[in-house]
């Protein structure tokens, strides 16, 4: 928890002028002065209560708190940061739409937006603003924050996902480079298990890895839960192909993924016990910062998933969305919080700061040069941009967040990799289990 | 005018001071004044919750919406689940297994922790230790020793050459089953041990005894004496234990969240995952009023059933 007292400047009543005032005797900060464009005036005496996922990367918190003092310092509203394990995020932002009560702003995950749209305040004049000025939202992350044409969240960021290797073994194993398509990367896989430096991806109840690895098979060979109109469409020829292409694919990983949960792909690849797994940029900064594991670091390279028959680039990747509750009470301090973060000021030092961990949701912020600043990067870079939604190629809404809840995907894949079920039989269970959800 | 009032007020003052002398010489009254905080709590913080989470397992509610009266559609979805039919054996296994190990073995734990060893007292707190470490903190070592690639377990077995590869505690149904049931045992066997060790110390010496000069056999004297003796604690701590075991969250929570592919999902795990995380409240709720029988069944089996006299006396019905 951050406490920020109010401080410096108040300008509360004073409005623009009041604001134009504070910056210049602050120094002539050009944040501040651009802040003074706030569209909203904060209520008197207002204060707000921010609760976020626990960092993965320092820097992100640390800007964001950097951002928020600032803010404070403008406005004099002051606004406590509460932060939760980034799974306890979603019960509690569940807890306080059902209670009304509790923090007025949330960063959530995914679809939790949709779970309780009348709870929240609508936020199309700000998004409408923020997109007219920064170019706009990447439309996958925008359906996230979006029912209809009602803004019900911002759009904050995507959690780029990429697979992680190690650059000396995959050479080692008869690889110059890394395979651009499913063919190549189950020959990858097999070659690097032969070489005694098997692969590991998540195949246990995870809610990031293993939700982000099993949508790239299904997706990646045409299969998808639901079509266009909500109608339960899982069990097809391409999921099954797609079941089976996870059969080849599982034995050659390292024994033990189908328990493993979010951390446990990141333990054993930094032990030096697999030589690829997917996950966010946080892996390579862990073990940058490890003298320990510096030189391991130092092999790491990174991709996105190769193409399936698809024939594109299709992976989940988690996305990030500020909601504001109708329970605040300041509502007008709630935005121009929203606002003042969302400016380019605050924005691009948040986005630079969280290392490649967060790619922005407005496409103006893609020249931010800490893509280009690690090679390591690049995939992460357009994972705004090409990300496919939860529950595809259905509406988003409380059927996709609880067929994802109830691990269905997961399930189905882990499945069939590991041969308790056929591929046919385990199309079929995920179409039972998809379609209790779908029914209404 | 003032006297007036104030000779009224003292009017009513004296009324009430003799209504209230009045009522605490009224068994009846003082003892629901007595019940009445009880009775406050009991509604607020346990049957309301519990009406409620009934009343939601009839309504289609959401989070963030109170949802409609569906009647039993909720339960007539379950009942065509699968995966909900899994967690109940997988909830049933779990709990029968482990509560005959915690029984077997806290009792056994029980009998020597009563005999005169050195350093008792010692080795009593030590026992009560699992009981002690908070669930959460406790599961997080567990999941250490069960990791797919770090386990101690397998680390040891390794390095004295019993096994190639590690073992996959959490990734094979069975194992996982195994490994969670082992874990729920090692925080559980401190409760029924000390439960257990404070029964036995209720037996008076002298019909041991007795029975020593009747010659009883050891085998003899525990059947005969300690295990009648100690039937009706052991319903009550059994319950109990019952009760915990099949209501268990945490262990599951932190090992496995159900997986692999659901083989230790219990109900009340697959409840949190449905109603919370899933948003489908009517539906969470469901499952968690689901347990309410298996629990009563529990709580019935033991007070109607081991505290019989008969039972008790070793004869049979």
């Amino acid at each position: 928890m951050t406490d920020f007292s109010r401080r410096g400047v108040l300008l509360g009543s004073a409005g623009i002028a009041a604001g134009l005032a504070g910056a210049k005797l602050l120094g002539g900060n050009p944040a501040l002065a651009q802040d003074a464009a706030l569209r909203y005036k904060p209520e008197e005496g207002a204060s707000l209560r921010v609760l976020r996922w626990a960092p993965f990367v320092k820097g992100d918190e640390d800007q964001w708190i950097a951002n928020t003092k600032k803010f404070t310092d403008l406005t004099g509203v002051q606004v406590r940061i509460d932060k939760e394990s980034w799974e306890d995020i979603r019960p509690k932002a569940a807890v306080a739409a059902n209670v009304g009560s509790g923090p007025d702003i949330v960063l959530v995950w995914f679809d939790d937006a949709h779970q309780y749209p009348d709870k929240l305040v609508d936020m199309t004049d700000l998004a409408t603003y923020l997109a007219g000025k920064y170019g706009g939202w990447y439309p996958g992350l925008e359906g996230y924050a979006k029912q209809g044409d009602k803004f019900i969240a911002l759009p904050l960021a995507t959690i780029g996902n990429a697979v992680c290797y190690r650059e000396s073994w995959v050479k080692a194993a008869g690889f110059s480079e890394f395979p651009k398509d499913t063919k190549g990367f189950l020959e990858l896989c097999k070659a690097l298990k032969a070489s005694n430096h098997p692969a590991g991806f998540t195949l246990g109840h995870a809610v990031g890895d293993a939700n982000n690895f099993c949508h790239w098979v299904m997706w990646s060979h045409g299969g998808q839960m639901v079509d266009e109109n909500g109608k339960v469409v899982i069990n097809s020829a391409e999921t099954i192909a797609a079941l089976n292409y996870a059969k080849e694919l599982y034995p050659t990983f390292i024994a033990g993924t189908e328990s493993w949960l979010d951390v446990n792909n990141n333990r054993a690849f930094l032990a030096g016990q697999v030589s690829m797994t997917a996950n966010g940029v946080s892996l390579y900064y862990t073990a940058k910062k490890d003298p320990a594991t510096a030189e391991l670091a130092a092999d790491i390279r990174s991709s996105n998933f190769p193409i399936g028959p698809v024939g594109k680039s299709v992976e989940l990747c988690q996305t990030t969305s500020c909601m504001l509750f109708k329970h605040t009470k300041y509502p007008e301090a709630a935005k121009a919080y929203l606002q003042f973060m969302y400016e380019r000021p605050q924005m691009s030092d948040w986005i630079t700061s969280s290392s490649a961990y967060c790619c922005q949701a407005l496409k103006s912020y893609a020249d931010n040069p800490i893509w280009t600043a690690d090679p390591i990067h690049a995939p992460y870079a357009k994972a705004s941009e090409t990300l496919r939604p939860n529950g595809y190629a259905g509406p988003l809404g409380q059927a996709s967040a609880a067929a994802m809840a109830d691990y269905i995907v997961v399930d189905m894949v882990a499945e069939a990799a590991t041969g308790q079920r056929s591929p046919e039989d385990a199309a079929a269970r995920a179409e039972q289990r998809a379609k209790r959800i779908y029914r209404s | 005018m003032a006297e007036a009032i104030t000779g009224k007020t003292a009017t009513e003052t004296g009324g009430f001071r003799s209504w209230m002398a009045r009522a605490g010489q009224d068994v009846n009254f003082l003892g629901a004044a007595f019940l009445l905080p009880a009775a406050v709590f009991l509604i607020l913080f346990l049957s309301y919750p519990l009406l409620l989470g009934v009343w939601l397992s009839f309504t289609d509610a959401r989070i963030g919406s109170d949802g409609q009266f569906i009647g039993v559609e909720n339960y007539q979805s379950l009942w065509g689940d699968s995966v909900f039919w899994l967690s109940v054996f997988n909830t049933v296994l779990y709990t029968v297994v482990a509560s005959i190990f915690k029984f077997a073995l806290g009792l056994w734990l029980a009998l020597i922790l009563n005999e005169n060893l050195p350093f008792k007292a010692m080795f009593r707190a030590i026992v009560l230790l699992p009981w002690v470490v908070p669930t959460v903190l406790s599961a997080i070592a567990f999941w250490w020793i069960y990791d797919s690639q770090f386990s101690i377990i397998s680390w040891s077995l390794q390095q004295m050459g019993l096994i190639d590869q590690p073992i996959n505690f959490l990734g094979d149904a069975t194992n996982a089953r195994a490994s969670v049931i082992a874990a729920n045992v090692w925080r559980g066997i401190p409760f029924v041990a000390i439960s257990l060790l404070a029964g036995l110390q209720t037996i008076p010496p002298s019909l041991h005894e007795a029975a020593t000069l009747d010659g009883a056999t050891p085998w003899h004297r525990f059947r005969y004496v300690t295990l009648p003796m100690l039937t009706p604690i052991i319903a009550v701590v059994m319950t109990f234990s019952v009760l915990f075991t099949f209501t268990d969250f945490q262990l599951i929570y932190v090992l496995t969240r159900g997986g692999p592919v659901n083989a230790t999902h219990l109900m009340a795990t697959l409840s949190f995952q449905r109603g919370i995380s899933g948003g489908q409240l009517g539906e969470g709720a469901a499952i968690a009023v689901a347990m309410i029988p298996f629990l009563l069944s529990a709580i019935l089996f033991s007070y109607f059933g081991l505290q019989r006299r008969r039972w008790q006396q070793g004869g049979k019905d």
